[in-house]
């Protein structure tokens, strides 16, 4: 039998430059799943949207033949006119795409968008074509259809909106689905869930799925049939389970070596004998209006924090995790002092050992100027935290120049020091961001934030807009400057492996509230919580003997209503953090 | 019913807005010293004309021009009585002009609504044009449509407006038999309305409204182009694309939708720009708007005729303001259900 899909010696390129893709060529089977992996600027994908022809307009499919096999006949989809392709888009071909966000027009409502497909392919009459979403709708796993079909985008979660996007492209019942990087937007738990989904689905309809992703987690749950692409070119391709457990090329044993998963014994910290806290947070919380103050609204109040008590020795790493919402950067705002919390909050800051803390949010301006040199933020984003438009150089020296240290000789020296130890050259000092990768620019903002000398960073997801090795290369990063410089590190991340690695303490939070508080040695091999068990079993790790436990994932993420008894809590209910051993809080009614 | 609430809403603040408008205006014209009557006062004793002073002093007293200012505002605005009891903006009395010595709602009446009409003419010439022009502009970036129309745009920004008016009259008169100057035929001057009278002044609008309205339509259209280019870019019409929709189809419906909100957020800022803009166009194409009464008003510190105008115009902006805001209510989900998701 044919292959469904044959792509043979495709090369794409942008303009006049080089071959962005180069010489690729694979077969995807009928109803079998093929994960295309590589990182960013693999071109992977760009690959994937040459099946469908909606690259960019400067680029250009320069040799090569993509083959389909479809309902009506083998079809060239690269030589085809451009009439012939719409008809095949969305109908026997459909795509789902990266950002559930951004991929819904905001202005029209779910059913509206999702129905369109059959509109446009079935000629189907609004009436036929709602009953056919709504059943869509159904197993997708909306729980009610109906609101679904008169939703509009923003009124859903991220999780919901992927889902939507599912029922766009399954309602057509294609024969090939093209998934890029479809969870990489999502929390691991509704990661899990949508993953599951579409395994589901696929079982049911018999299509075909090319699965665009950089996590060696997520094909190992998902792939049959895997292709690694590196810098345009395939590196190594095959079945899922003797690429994965014995990788022949190099580079695809690279990437599972980087691969964050969770460890299998930890190395146990001692515990400090005296408490010596540089932070410590106190019945932290902070309650947001929305909606505004306007007349002809009502209001409703957020609780982003409630009754957060944590608190983080000198030296030490505290990690802050959960899933987007769950209120952990609202937390290391207000450590920073960067929101005021609530009244009645608490937050105390030791600049020296066993010495008066000062209060963070009644700080007098001498103690504030103090303070902002003391403690310092790395951003997730290195992209967007460095001005496009200033130097290396000037972006280093400002913080000295604002707090007015050393002369301007005495501040180059020190940026030129900095950038060593953040293991770049000194000489890169005059260039401008745009001249490095995203793993340099990250090194950059963590040179930045220790140009102060500062003794607490906060990092919020450090890692997370990274390729995964580079992603490693910044956490060594991290743990020698901590080691070497004393630092003590508040550590917001929603990726467990790489907490597992750094933290020495760790607390999970949802919905404002920390349900569960260990070590990582203690939190990952005794998981009390059902909402801590959810978050350690949707973790994909990159070996295909252990697929994702669903339904413990589908237990504790779901709302905090439907958890065990033990552990249940409403609006009204909440139960206390208690002690299960020392160091190892759970929420839980005792 | 949310979007009831909220032009409801919005009419209360808009009366509030008005209300502050009332009095920054009313503080403005009185700022430089003097009024109309005090300067004709001084003038008439310098000649010894002492008849003419009985008389000033008679207007400045009924209109309550000794008294504080604060009182005359509160008179004017008609919160408090003045010398003829409570006659002021809101019971439908707009005061007397002393420049032409008569009511200012007889000044003005007929041209109020012919500027209006004017204005709403040009608008709407400004929406039909932009609205093709920059879309096509849009779908066909970087091509000769693309240029040329940027082009024709500039050219409709750059030259003067008078300039603009005055080769129209001309070409127009010579080719097409148009009118010149003015908004009607003089024959039907203060005549009762009729279907030629609706004619004459049909065809006397023409080239004002080309006039006012092409610098308005080219930045229009460069401002919807711009949009619609941002939102060519979005992940959602790459989605629309890969459904399989043509392109066309797919341009209408969703990203010509996103880049529309600011294409009617514009309605509000159009007319006040339209209004103070157009008064060197009427002059010189002798149009009967409210524009160079509003000039003439001004130079002379005609406060009452001034502040009535000003009022107007203020009036027409809110107005304006508020309908762009309560479409954008209608049009633009994301603003009606602001605060509602979950």
């Amino acid at each position: 039998m044919p292959p469904l899909l044959s792509i043979e010696n495709l090369s794409i390129g942008f303009g006049r430059g080089d071959n962005v893709v180069e010489d690729v060529s694979f077969d995807v089977q009928k109803g079998e799943t093929l994960a295309l992996v590589g990182e960013s600027g693999s071109g992977k994908t760009v690959t994937c949207r040459a099946v469908l022809r909606i690259l960019p307009r400067i680029a250009k499919i320069r040799s090569g033949r993509i083959t389909f096999a479809g309902r009506e006949g083998p079809v060239e989809l690269s030589s085809i006119r451009e009439r012939q392709m719409r008809e095949i888009r969305g109908n026997e071909i459909s795509m789902i795409f990266q950002e559930p966000m951004r991929s819904l027009s905001p202005l029209h409502r779910i059913g509206n968008q999702v129905g369109e497909v059959l509109r446009l392919h079935r000629g189907a009459a609004r009436g036929d074509a709602k009953t056919q979403v709504l059943e869509t709708f159904e197993r997708v796993g909306f729980p009610d259809p109906e609101r679904a079909f008169r939703a509009y985008p923003f009124e859903m979660s991220g999780g919901m909106r992927q889902r939507a996007m599912i029922a766009m492209a399954m309602v057509a019942k294609p024969d090939l689905l093209i998934a890029d990087e479809p969870t990489t937007a999502l929390d691991v738990t509704t990661q899990a869930q949508v993953l599951g989904l579409m395994k589901d689905l696929q079982r049911e309809t018999g299509m075909a799925m090319i699965l665009v992703t950089h996590d060696l987690g997520v094909v190992a749950n998902m792939a049959e049939q895997v292709v690694v692409m590196h810098k345009g070119r395939v590196m190594e391709s095959g079945s899922a389970a003797p690429l994965l457990s014995d990788p022949a090329h190099p580079y695809t044993k690279a990437l599972i070596n980087a691969a964050p998963s969770l460890p299998e014994d930890f190395a146990v910290k001692e515990r400090p004998a005296r408490q010596d806290f540089i932070l410590e947070m106190k019945e932290v919380s902070k309650t947001y209006l929305i909606r505004g103050h306007k007349a002809w609204q009502e209001q409703a109040l957020v609780h982003a924090c409630r009754g957060v008590d944590l608190a983080l020795p000198r030296g030490r790493t505290l990690a802050i995790v959960g899933e987007s919402g769950s209120g952990k950067t609202t937390a290391a705002r207000i450590a920073l002092g960067a929101d005021a919390p609530d009244p009645g909050s608490e937050v105390l800051f030791r600049p020296e050992p066993h010495t008066e803390p000062i209060t963070v949010h009644d700080m007098t301006r001498e103690e504030r100027i103090a303070f902002q040199k003391q403690a310092q933020m790395v951003f997730q984003d290195p992209y967007s935290s460095l001005s496009p438009r200033m130097r290396i150089a000037d972006a280093l020296t400002e913080p000295l120049d604002i707090h007015g240290i050393g002369s301007k000789s005495e501040r180059r020296d020190r940026a030129e020091a900095m950038l060593k130890q953040v293991g770049l050259n000194g000489d890169m000092l005059m260039r401008y961001p745009h001249a490095f990768s995203g793993g340099q620019r990250q090194r950059l903002s963590i040179a930045r934030a220790l140009m102060l000398d500062p003794s607490l960073l906060v990092c919020d997801e450090p890692t997370s807009a990274l390729d995964v090795s580079v992603q490693e290369q910044i956490l060594t990063l991290l743990e020698d400057i901590r080691d070497r410089m004393n630092l003590s590190y508040l550590f917001i991340s929603h990726d467990l492996a790489v907490v597992a690695r750094i933290a020495d303490d760790v607390a999970v939070m949802r919905q404002g509230l920390v349900v569960e508080q260990a070590p990582p040695d203690v939190l990952f091999h005794n998981p009390r919580h059902p909402y801590t068990k959810a978050l350690i079993a949707a973790q994909p790790t990159p070996d295909i003997n252990h697929p994702i436990d669903l339904d413990l994932v589908a237990k504790g993420a779901g709302s905090p209503e439907s958890w065990p008894e033990a552990f249940r809590f409403s609006s009204a209910v909440i139960p206390s953090l208690t002690v299960m051993e020392p160091g190892h809080k759970v929420r839980c009614h005792v | 019913m949310l979007v009831l609430r909220y032009a409801l809403y919005r009419f209360g603040t808009m009366l509030l807005t008005l209300l502050v408008v009332s009095a920054l205006i009313f503080l403005i014209i009185n700022l430089p010293p003097g009024d109309y009557l005090s300067n004709q006062i001084a003038e008439l004793r310098s000649t010894g004309q002492t008849a003419g002073v009985q008389k000033a002093e008679f207007l400045r007293r009924e209109y309550a021009l000794d008294r504080p200012l604060w009182q005359q505002y509160l008179i004017w605005v008609g919160f408090i009585p003045g010398p003829q009891g409570f006659s002021g903006l809101i019971q439908g009395n707009f005061g007397w002009s002393f420049e032409f010595d008569r009511p200012v709602s007889e000044i003005v009446g007929d041209t109020l609504w012919l500027t209006v009409l004017v204005n709403l003419a040009a608008v709407l010439f400004v929406y039909m044009v932009a609205l093709p022009l920059g879309i096509l502009a849009a779908a066909r970036s970087k091509t000769w449509v693309d240029y040329t129309s940027a082009f024709v745009g500039y050219l409709g920004l750059a030259t003067p407006n008078f300039l603009l008016a005055l080769i129209l009259f001309y070409y127009g008169n010579r080719w097409f038999d148009l009118p010149i100057g003015g908004l009607m035929d003089p024959i039907y001057e203060g005549e009762p309305m009729s279907w030629d009278k609706v004619r004459s002044i049909l065809l006397h609008l023409i080239v004002p409204t080309f006039v006012i309205g092409t610098s308005g339509a080219a930045a229009m259209m460069q401002r919807l182009r711009a949009n619609l280019l941002d939102e060519l870019g979005k992940p959602y019409v790459e989605t629309a694309i890969a459904k399989g929709m043509s392109p066309p189809r797919m341009l209408v419906k969703y990203p010509l939708r996103m880049a529309f909100n600011p294409f009617v957020a514009d309605i509000g800022n159009l007319l006040p720009a339209m209004v103070s803009g157009s008064v060197l166009v009427s002059v010189v194409l002798g149009l009967q708007t409210i524009g160079p009464t509003l000039l003439i008003a001004l130079k002379s510190q005609d406060q009452f005729l001034a502040g009535f105008v000003l009022m107007f115009v203020a009036l027409l902006t809110l107005l304006g303001t508020m309908i762009s805001d309560v479409l954008l209510v209608l049009l633009d989900p994301r603003i009606r259900y602001e605060g509602k998701a979950g």
